[in-house]
């Protein structure tokens, strides 16, 4: 039982925290957002050239990294500053399901991630998925020398910074079967697909992607034919360990400043955070914050675990996650009054962004009724 | 970032385990996993096992006595004792009164006392609350005036818990109206047997007088019985309530109660189906647990800090309030689980040997009664708004 970061961790957390701290600035969040792209060139090559991209891969796989506490390490650190670089994207669920299923051409490719000249995202969701991962209607079907894709994929986050996706299709099956799901590397600008790019709450851009017969040659399938599914759903319990992270290094950012500005508002000749009504409420949600770090411990020290085990800390994390994050939101917005709710104020972004985490890989209901189903399984 | 328990604690649980299945006497976790009230000879019973063993100083060093172990061996004995339904340890000699001699007791008294605590010839209970003084403890007026090589006491205690088995009493008596309130506190060694002294049970909303007042007419207590300097008790106060804050996070006791609570929403049916099955109270169960399992890692973080000799200051608080939150959600969907057969309160089925049939189902009682019982939790040891207001300064500082 330890809960110290190795040497490593701590010099990575350090560094990173350091590095975010002077370069991040409220201008960078702004014009990173309006950007074509959705994120700043600055920050990723100064993030790839630290390391940080590498840090979610393992050795194996061409990184130096790779397990939970080195995502989660990474992400808290993301979310302390509120950035929105396309790290989930390309190094956690695109890339990472090329490190777990592609083969070694496709897998040269991780060195082009990881430097961060290549971005990769993941066309996974779809219009009437909500948050089932088995739900894939795209097709794929083989065609001359490869396969056809066609269908249509919703909030496909960062691809407009992105060079390639990997695509999810249903190659056998129905809606909502586990089996026949296939995964597929294809160009952005490959013929056939049509896409609405637009800005997010809490920063940065996505797409609604439509593809309509898009050509594929047959080395892009990645993994097996419709056996996808499984490493899909390992790779996005990585996504929401690392996002739990993120949201905690969110919580703590808007934490600090709301205590700040209660020692620093006075209203009736004295700071504000010399009402009890506020210090008790505050003390709730410290306590809040602590339970919302030990569920991210938890989940980053299971991922390696049997499926039902890792799943159950899995929906446990996003659930506590999930109804922590409002209760941070709403409490500093309150505490902080009028202020909090304007953009030009930094607690703005920070509990914007903070509340998408529920809208993401599944909200707090969702999970409780997973975990449910888990434990009755 | 590990974890997992090393290779030397998991031996260290397993030799816990073999001794519990050894030792632990079956009639006494029959009555702690049914809810059965314990005698004081239930308790002396196990203290005595304990004892024997070398296992009943938990907190205390080798050279009083004590195992020595630190803060994560401490956990795991407490997790696999409340597992095993053992009776739990009586805190007011070991736990509360112990710490504070070894640090700041006279040599005879460490002597005289320590041992006595052991070997079950004493049961000390604790004279802290008073009427008018509860979570501002500071404010307490019960009195002691030095009169030759005596204190004279005069005054009331109050909340004294399991008081009537005691022989002895701890308390915190006032020896100077002079400066701040907390400067004129000295903590004072009293036997019960004391002529003035006398005990009258308070019965609580679960029907049992866990809790006493205590009256003290002129006792006469020996000046030898002061524990360290006049005046200082406050500090001595301050300094048990860490060690009685060992443990606050009751995971174990509330790892107990879910299971209990599963145990007893599968046995009970709602529109033909166990009431565990039905999406609403299934919901309620799983945010519970969910919680639990987050509180379980922020209860060991504070214990590895703490094995790792940094002491647990306001963290101690943060695992107060989580941790009763918890225990009292699983006492309030317990009792609901139950549904009609919660009304019915035959106090005498809790009693052994009263051969008294519950009413309904055996589990109904004692679920409803610890709902009632564990109202204190958010009250007692510092209530939770005091901790939140310790949280306030020590961390937010606001």
């Amino acid at each position: 039982m330890n809960f110290e970061l190795t040497e490593e961790r701590q010099m990575l957390q350090d560094s990173l925290r350091r590095y975010l701290s002077d370069t991040v600035t409220p201008e960078m969040i702004h014009d990173a957002t309006e950007a074509d792209t959705g994120h700043s060139d600055t920050l990723w090559s100064g993030l790839a050239e630290m390391g940080v991209i590498g840090a979610l891969f393992s050795e194996e796989d061409g990184g130096f990294g790779g397990a939970g506490f080195d995502l989660t390490v990474v992400f808290e650190e993301l979310g302390r500053a509120g950035a929105f670089e396309p790290l989930m994207e390309s190094g956690v669920l695109a890339g990472g399901l090329i490190a777990a299923l592609g083969s070694d051409a496709q897998k040269a490719m991780i060195d082009e991630i990881v430097s961060g000249e290549t971005i990769l995202t993941l066309a996974h969701g779809e219009p009437a998925a909500r948050y089932d991962l088995a739900h894939v209607e795209t097709q794929a079907a083989k065609g001359g020398d490869g396969w056809i894709l066609t269908g249509r994929k919703s909030v496909v986050m960062a691809a407009p910074a992105a060079q390639q996706m990997v695509v999810s299709a249903r190659t056998s099956g129905e809606k909502g079967d586990t089996d026949g799901i296939s995964l597929f590397l294809v160009p952005m600008d490959a013929s056939g697909i049509e896409t609405r790019d637009y800005p997010l709450n809490g920063g940065g851009r996505a797409s609604e992607i439509t593809l309509t017969d898009v050509t594929v040659p047959a080395d892009a399938l990645i993994g097996p034919e419709g056996g996808a599914f499984e490493a899909i759903e390992t790779q996005h319990a990585r996504a929401i360990a690392a996002q739990c992270a993120e949201a905690v290094g969110l919580m703590d950012a808007a934490k600090d400043l709301t205590v700040g500005y209660l020692q620093q508002r006075k209203q009736f000749g004295q700071p504000i955070g010399k009402f009890q009504a506020l210090q008790h409420r505050m003390a709730d949600v410290l306590i809040e914050i602590e339970q919302a770090r030990s569920a991210v411990i938890n989940l980053g020290g299971h991922l390696d675990a049997p499926r039902a085990e890792r799943e159950r800390y899995v929906s446990a994390a996003k659930n506590l996650v999930g109804r922590t994050a409002k209760l941070v939101v709403e409490e500093s917005i309150q505490m902080h009054g009028g202020i909090g709710m304007t953009m030009e104020y930094a607690l703005g972004h920070i509990a914007k962004r903070l509340t998408m985490i529920d809208h993401r890989f599944g909200d707090v209901d969702w999970h409780l009724e997973r975990f449910i189903r888990l434990a009755a399984a | 970032m590990d974890l997992t328990y090393t290779d030397e604690q998991k031996a260290f649980r397993d030799e816990v385990r073999r001794f519990l299945d050894e030792k632990l006497p079956k009639r006494l976790s029959d009555k702690v996993a049914t809810g059965i009230r314990l005698t004081k000879s239930d308790y002396e019973e196990w203290h005595a096992i304990l004892h024997e063993k070398g296992w009943l100083g938990v907190t205390w060093p080798e050279e009083h006595g004590g195992t020595g172990w630190d803060a994560v061996r401490r956990h795991i004995f407490e997790e696999e004792t409340t597992r095993a339904s053992a009776p739990r340890i009586v805190p007011f000699g070991i736990n509360m009164l112990g710490p504070v001699l070894m640090k700041f007791g006279s040599d005879a008294q460490k002597a005289h006392y320590l041992p006595r605590i052991l070997d079950g010839s004493d049961w000390w209970c604790q004279g802290y609350s008073e009427p008018g003084a509860g979570s501002d403890l500071a404010s307490l007026k019960c009195s002691a005036e030095r009169d030759g090589d005596h204190y004279i006491v005069n005054g009331q205690k109050t909340w004294t818990t399991l008081g009537q088995y005691a022989d002895k009493i701890f308390c915190l008596v006032r020896t100077s109206k002079e400066g701040k309130p907390q400067e004129g506190i000295s903590f004072l060694l009293i036997d019960m047997d004391t002529p003035g002294v006398s005990v009258r049970p308070i019965v609580l909303i679960d029907g049992e007088a866990e809790v006493n007042e205590v009256w003290f007419d002129n006792v006469k207590v020996p000046a030898e019985n002061l524990v360290g300097e006049e005046n200082k008790g406050w500090t001595y106060a301050k300094y048990l309530l860490t060690h009685e804050r060992t443990n606050i996070a009751g995971v174990g006791f509330s790892t107990a109660a879910l299971q209990n609570l599963k145990r007893i929403a599968g046995l009970e049916m709602q529109d033909g189906k166990p009431l565990i099955e039905n999406p609403l109270f299934a919901a309620k169960v799983a945010q519970v647990e969910i919680d639990l399992m987050a509180m379980a890692t922020t209860n060991m973080r504070v214990v590895s800090a703490a094995a790792a000799g940094q002491a647990p200051g306001a963290e101690s608080s943060m695992l107060k309030i989580k941790g009763t939150v918890i225990r009292q959600e699983l006492n309030h969907l317990t009792r609901r689980a139950v549904g009609p057969y919660a009304l019915p309160f035959v106090s005498e089925a809790l009693e052994e040997g009263s051969n008294v049939e519950p009413v309904g189902p055996d589990y109904a009682m004692p679920a409803v009664q610890s709902y009632f019982n564990n109202r204190k939790l958010s009250i007692y040891g510092g209530s939770n708004e005091v901790q939140r207001t310790i949280i306030t300064k020590a961390i937010l500082e606001l």
